[in-house]
């Protein structure tokens, strides 16, 4: 997704090695993803799933 | 000596003979203060001798912050991966990974690289077109463990 638009960056954090960004974002299962501070994502999503739900929480422009 | 078995170096070594065009790994590390940064460099040192595409440049964090900052990188160690546009300057993936990049996070490098080097991406024109719609920043972390 960050490829296919400049305005996305994507970060994989290994959860072990920052336990406070862990806390942070209350990590307690992983793959875990935290869109904008605010939108989480539980586990693996196929594709289209993961496109809506990561970008769903954005406001419309 | 490496650390991938010569099976699984021959099987990337034909993965990334198909990039396009080359990727650059920055490495952001500093002398203390990293218990992991010696392991992550090992594992990136693979890279390079799989395919003339891919080279390391190690940023020292500590003395370059202006070069972290530009990447925003913030922990070590931590990897920004870049390519390059079809006219040769550098494109910036937006790619990250903080941490040791060892177990799945190795496949999921491995998977960016090949994407920025130009094999891939595995999106359909529908999603493709769905992501060229965003117009604000959006920054997604991803947090796994080593398995």
């Amino acid at each position: 997704m960050a490829f296919a638009n400049p305005n996305i960056t994507a970060i994989a954090v290994e959860a072990t090695e920052y336990p406070d960004l862990a806390r942070r974002y209350r990590v307690s299962g992983v793959p875990k993803t935290v869109v904008n501070e605010t939108t989480e994502i539980l586990g693996a999503l196929p594709p289209d799933m993961f496109i809506e739900q990561a970008l769903g929480g954005l406001s419309s422009s | 000596m490496g650390l991938l078995a010569p099976a699984d170096q021959d099987k990337l070594r034909e993965s990334f003979s198909e990039m396009t065009s080359p990727v650059r790994l920055l490495f952001f590390t500093q002398t203390l203060g990293c218990d992991t940064c010696l392991q992550t460099r090992q594992i990136l040192d693979e890279l390079p001798l799989l395919s003339d595409k891919i080279a390391i440049e190690e940023v020292n964090f500590v003395l370059d912050k202006e070069k972290a900052a530009h990447y925003a990188i913030d922990r070590v160690p931590g990897i920004a991966i870049v390519g390059q546009d079809a006219a040769g300057a550098e494109r910036d993936s937006r790619i990250r990974f903080l941490g040791t990049p060892s177990g799945y996070e190795f496949i999921s490098l491995v998977q960016a690289v090949l994407l920025v080097g130009g094999r891939g991406p595995n999106l359909t024109e529908e999603q493709r077109q769905r992501l060229a719609a965003v117009d604000k920043p959006v920054t997604m972390q991803v947090f796994t463990t080593p398995t």
